[in-house]
């Protein structure tokens, strides 16, 4: 579903990404770890199409089509999604407004029928339950005043809306307590099929816990330096980046 | 003054004298004698240049240097019930009457009201039949020598709207005007509006102004209210002249103790527009709120001038003035509040936001706060910006295009303004009309 190969990225003329090599097929759950500063969010970004970050090498295949040529849009409408690590507000769009123009669009690109007021309210209240959102958060203006926790469910809720064959989730268990982070993670994991993927891109372990990963890579320095199973996150979580790093010196 | 500036003022005097002959008896009067002190203002006068510091941002030469035609007498100019009906509200309980080129068109207007309660007319009639509340007001509030707009209006006063709210009344349907300019003259159109709401009264007030033609014309308005004790006024005003007319207005509120005003002034319209508005708070307890929206594209100029001037102490003012230019087009904002010297536990806030949508569009936005009593709570904040690019990139990231991403950010800096509107049937077509300007202008730009 995703290739990336050699990808090397710039904001602001300083090369973040050294060169990532990255591949997830339909039905994984793919995590990657890393410090602070690493180039997690980064790469996360670079896939969604953020104007800020400058692909200078590498490319990334996307169900076969060239996805760094796509404006942010329409690799959205061909089923890429980021959950956002800090949620924006937009102060006087309702949720609902916004979220059924971004499902029309999308299914207009797909060559599905637009759905209407009626359709998309049935749909609504049916996926809100599993993130276990307050109904009233759909007719506020998006994020606007929601908690920490209020803004991951919605990103998870809007997932769930959305159905993307590719998500990804940067940092989505930052800032949130133990019942939030559940309530996400179920979410998540109900929406998981053999038909889509998921890249969860995160700083702890704690995460993997409740969305349980196929495959585990390590960023550090701007390039995946380890890659593993399940397995490799706990060792992480036990001995710390430094381990990788030093790993890495020796081998060096 | 400039040659043509002086053949300019020929010509109105020359259709002053004009109205004078067709007065017969009447050139004796007290009115009369009002208009003939505005037509010397404005001989002595003459148009406000940017040398003056209220003018600096707006360059009324454009105006200046075309001899329009006063309008001295009714003429439909074939417009029909069908064009006026395009602007009017859909509501069967608004009472509502119509304007051509500032004179009240009975052909084209539901019956005028007169009861116990209230009094819908317009001032060619009260003149007749109001005489005494007419001349107690009219010209009172607005200087007829403030500036020469505010001198042509009154040298040139025959028509405009009336509406008389009794004490205690409660009118609850909104009271609209519609002033349509049409035809193929060159006109002024000078329409004059009283509007006298008694104690504890409560009305809304609705002045829509359109164009039918592209020959350019002059809409020179002026709107005086006189606001009873503990009344409560609405006044929602839709300026959407022809993109090629000129549009100049002035709005006074005289509110007394305890009377609470909430002014919506929504431009969409006009090659030059200038809207000076006043609310004089001559009484304690005093609220008063200035909403605005313009919209700009093209070459458009949209000037907005608020006065809001605190005589007397616990008075409370609100203000928030909002404004998308796109294109070439340019905006002006200048909010003005005195705190006298005896007003007070005055509190006063004023806001105003700018959405810039091209770089070639600019604003100049001046708050102007003067403060002359020591116990006073007044804050002023002014943001100009672009669309923001986190929004733009969350919008997008899910899906919706870049042009959607921009109309659905833009109405929503520019609806928080039109849901203040509190006539339903108003706001609910003035959302549809900015949505559609919106597009129509993201067309106009490409």
């Amino acid at each position: 579903m995703l290739e990336i190969r050699n990808l090397h990225a710039s904001v602001t003329g300083n090369e973040i990404l050294h060169g990532v090599d990255l591949n997830v097929k339909a039905g994984e759950v793919h995590a990657i770890m890393g410090p602070n500063g690493s180039g997690k969010s980064t790469l996360a970004g670079v896939l969604a199409g953020r104007e800020a970050y400058e692909v200078t090498e590498g490319q990334v295949r996307y169900n076969g089509k060239d996805l760094l040529e796509m404006d942010p849009e329409t690799r959205a409408r061909e089923g890429l999604f980021l959950a956002f690590q800090y949620p924006v507000e937009i102060p006087g769009v309702s949720n609902t407004y916004f979220l059924k123009a971004a499902l029309n669009a999308i299914r207009t690109h797909n060559g599905l029928e637009p759905l209407d007021a009626m359709e998309f309210l049935s749909l609504v209240k049916d996926k809100i339950k599993l993130v276990d959102m307050p109904g009233d958060l759909l007719n506020r203006s998006v994020n606007e005043g929601f908690s920490g926790g209020e803004k991951k469910r919605n990103e998870i809720f809007q997932m769930a809306v959305l159905e993307p064959k590719l998500a990804i989730l940067d940092e989505t268990d930052s800032g949130l307590d133990i019942d939030a982070l559940r309530i996400v993670a179920d979410g998540v994991n109900k929406l998981r099929s053999k038909d889509n993927a998921t890249v969860v891109v995160t700083h702890y372990q704690r995460l993997l816990n409740y969305i349980v990963p196929d495959y585990v890579h390590v960023l550090v320095d701007g390039k995946i330096v380890k890659s593993g199973g399940k397995d490799l996150a706990l060792l992480l979580e036990e001995r710390g980046y430094d381990w990788v790093r030093e790993e890495l010196e020796v081998g060096a | 003054m400039s040659d043509n500036e002086l053949h300019v003022l020929a010509s109105y005097k020359s259709s002053f004298d004009r109205l004078e002959q067709s007065l017969n008896g009447e050139a004796a009067s007290q009115l009369h004698t009002l208009r003939r002190r505005a037509l010397t203002a404005l001989e002595e006068k003459g148009f406000p240049t940017t040398k003056e510091e209220e003018w600096r941002f707006t360059n009324v030469a454009p105006i200046a240097a075309k001899s329009f035609v006063p309008v001295l007498h009714y003429s439909h100019e074939g417009v029909t019930r069908a064009d006026a009906a395009k602007s009017l509200l859909s509501d069967p309980e608004a009472v509502q009457m119509v304007f051509i080129n500032g004179h009240f068109s009975s052909e084209l207007s539901s019956a005028s009201i007169a009861d116990g309660k209230v009094r819908v007319t317009n001032l060619a009639t009260a003149f007749r039949t109001e005489f005494e509340s007419v001349s107690r007001h009219l010209g009172k509030y607005v200087r007829h020598d403030e500036n020469a707009f505010t001198a042509m209006n009154t040298a040139f006063v025959l028509d405009g709207a009336y509406v008389f709210v009794a004490d205690n009344a409660q009118i609850e349907a909104p009271i609209h005007f519609l002033f349509i300019a049409a035809g193929n003259k060159s006109v002024m159109a000078a329409p004059r509006n009283l509007i006298i709401a008694g104690k504890n009264s409560k009305v809304s007030i609705i002045e829509t102004y359109v164009g039918l033609t592209a020959t350019p014309y002059l809409s020179n308005t002026v709107t005086e209210f006189v606001v009873g004790e503990n009344a409560r006024v609405e006044h929602d005003r839709l300026q959407d002249e022809h993109r090629d007319a000129f549009h100049i207005s002035t709005v006074h509120f005289q509110q007394s103790t305890n009377s609470n005003v909430v002014s919506n002034a929504i431009n969409l319209g006009g090659s030059i527009a200038r809207n000076g508005i006043t609310s004089v708070l001559a009484g304690e307890g005093i609220e008063t709120t200035l909403n605005g929206l313009s919209l700009g594209t093209g070459t458009q100029h949209i000037d907005n001038h608020t006065t809001i001037d605190h005589a007397k102490p616990h008075c409370a003012s609100h203000e928030i003035y909002k404004a998308v230019l796109d294109g070439k087009s340019r905006g002006v904002f200048n909010g003005k509040i005195f705190v006298r010297k005896d007003a007070q536990k005055t509190d006063a806030k004023q806001t105003n936001k700018t959405l810039l949508l091209s770089d070639e569009a600019t604003i100049d936005t001046k708050p102007q706060l003067e403060i002359f009593a020591d116990d006073v709570k007044c804050t002023h904040g002014a943001t100009v910006g672009y669309l923001d690019d986190e929004q733009m990139f969350y919008l997008r990231s899910r899906g919706v295009g870049f042009e959607q991403a921009r109309d659905i950010l833009t109405f929503a800096f520019a609806i928080d303004v039109i849901n203040r509107v509190h006539v339903d049937a108003l706001r609910n077509r003035l959302e549809a009309m900015i949505h559609e300007r919106l597009q129509e202008g993201r067309q106009l730009e490409k």
